[in-house]
């Protein structure tokens, strides 16, 4: 099952560096406002964690060391949500293009 | 100490309901601004603008013709208050009063009062019917737009589209149509209301985002603050609205006012698709209700008028405050009947 979950995102490479667009703003309680569309989403604990490290310039596959070792999760399941993740912040338009 | 500027003003649009005109944020902004000290004459059309009954930002109103009844009507009527009043500056507020105030414009300057406003010519290039050419003169994307004078020109017109369709009227209101029969329903209420030509225009995808901006008539920009809306009422209407920062916008608004030479407020209506693609559906040639954002986040468009309209030096504005939003709101006033019995007779209050 998990596999065919990964195949159907193969959009995403697990070595490589996001860039979230400079003016994004994320605050503390996890509120994240896009300047140029108006959008903004409230992220729970993970996600803001994932994405300041995001922001850090760290890889997906740095992501994935520093959580598993973080927390006690899996690594396939661990990894389907972070593509998951990654995908929706990209749909949003939070990426540089 | 700043010497404040005493200026009488005559300000329309006090109807501030739920598709509100822009008359009520015009007088916030103005009596925000530390540069004057005014007098607000309201105009109204109707007896139950609630700007009239607002006291507290409307010194005194009176009522005026509508423009149905010529721009003479409402010159003489201007001339009575003028007489009681001595207005300096009008700042006309409705799409459907500014063919008049705009043919009035000479006649008003020689007894003394100012307006700002765009001339017949930029007024008729920008119309909803004009929208199509406007945008190919100008290199903008505007959605494929047909005006129509009868039900049997919507029928051929609808053959050659997809629905959903928008219906719009001349000057305001425009509905989503998903049949031909919605559509004449739209067609029949539409030009009882606005006249004609109905616009039909093709249905575009996307968020709606609003521009205000000010030209000051020579290509200049005085200021400009793009919006994205957040709570759209079913009339269309932004209840709730938020600065961006998209230079694209901007960047559309400072083109249009420079290379028409934009005298007056002016707002860009623009749909963004989900590929980032912006199409313009509409200029309003006019100061948008949803003016005091753009004052809230720090452009006083409607002081910056009134500046320009006196012959004041303007400095254009360079920046605002982005992410600043808006969240509008209906509020019950209590009247005495005696205040709108006085309204009705006399036609002042």
């Amino acid at each position: 099952m998990i596999v065919i979950k990964l195949n159907l995102f193969p959009i995403i490479e697990i070595n490589i560096v996001m860039i979230i667009r400079g003016n994004i703003a994320l605050s503390d309680n996890g509120f994240v406002f896009n300047p140029t569309t108006g959008d903004s989403f409230t992220l729970n604990g993970t996600g803001r964690e994932i994405l300041m490290l995001i922001k850090e310039g760290k890889s997906l596959d740095q992501i994935k060391e520093l959580m598993i070792a973080k927390y006690e999760v899996d690594s396939i399941i661990l990894e389907r949500y972070l593509e998951d993740f990654v995908n929706e912040l990209s749909s949003n338009n939070l990426f540089e293009e | 100490m700043i010497r404040r500027h005493k200026v009488n003003i005559a300000v329309t649009g006090l109807n501030n309901i739920d598709s509100p005109g822009p008359g009520i944020p015009v007088i916030r902004g103005i009596r925000e601004s530390n540069e004057f000290d005014v007098r607000i004459i309201g105009l109204a059309y109707e007896h139950l603008e609630p700007g009239i009954y607002m006291k507290d930002l409307v010194d005194k109103t009176y009522m005026i013709p509508y423009p149905t009844e010529g721009k003479e009507a409402l010159f003489n009527r201007l001339l009575e208050i003028h007489k009681k009043e001595r207005i300096n500056v009008i700042i006309p507020n409705f799409d459907a009063e500014l063919y008049s105030f705009i043919k009035l414009e000479k006649m008003l300057e020689r007894v003394g009062i100012k307006t700002f406003l765009p001339s017949l010519e930029q007024f008729e290039e920008r119309s909803k019917s004009n929208l199509p050419a406007f945008g190919r003169k100008y290199g903008i994307n505007v959605p494929d737009s047909i005006e129509v004078y009868s039900i049997s020109d919507l029928d051929n017109t609808l053959k050659s589209m997809e629905y959903p369709v928008m219906i719009k009227g001349k000057f305001y209101d425009a509905y989503k149509a998903y049949s031909i029969d919605q559509a004449a329903d739209y067609f029949s209420s539409l030009s009882s209301k606005w006249g004609f030509p109905v616009i039909v225009q093709k249905f575009i995808k996307g968020t709606e985002v609003n521009v205000v901006a000010l030209g000051d008539g020579t290509g200049k920009m005085v200021a400009a603050v793009p919006m994205r809306k957040q709570y759209i009422t079913e009339k269309g209407k932004a209840w709730g609205g938020i600065t961006i920062d998209d230079p694209y916008m901007i960047g559309m608004a400072e083109k249009i006012i420079s290379e028409t030479k934009w005298k007056g407020g002016m707002e860009l209506e623009l749909i963004r698709t989900s590929e980032n693609k912006f199409y313009l559906l509409e200029i309003n040639p006019r100061i948008p209700a949803w003016v005091y954002l753009a004052v809230g986040a720090g452009q006083n468009i409607p002081a910056a008028l009134l500046k320009l309209a006196m012959g004041l030096e303007v400095r254009p504005y360079q920046n605002y405050e982005i992410g600043k939003m808006f969240v509008r709101y209906s509020y019950d006033m209590i009247i005495d009947l005696k205040l709108f019995s006085q309204l009705t007779t006399s036609g002042e209050l």
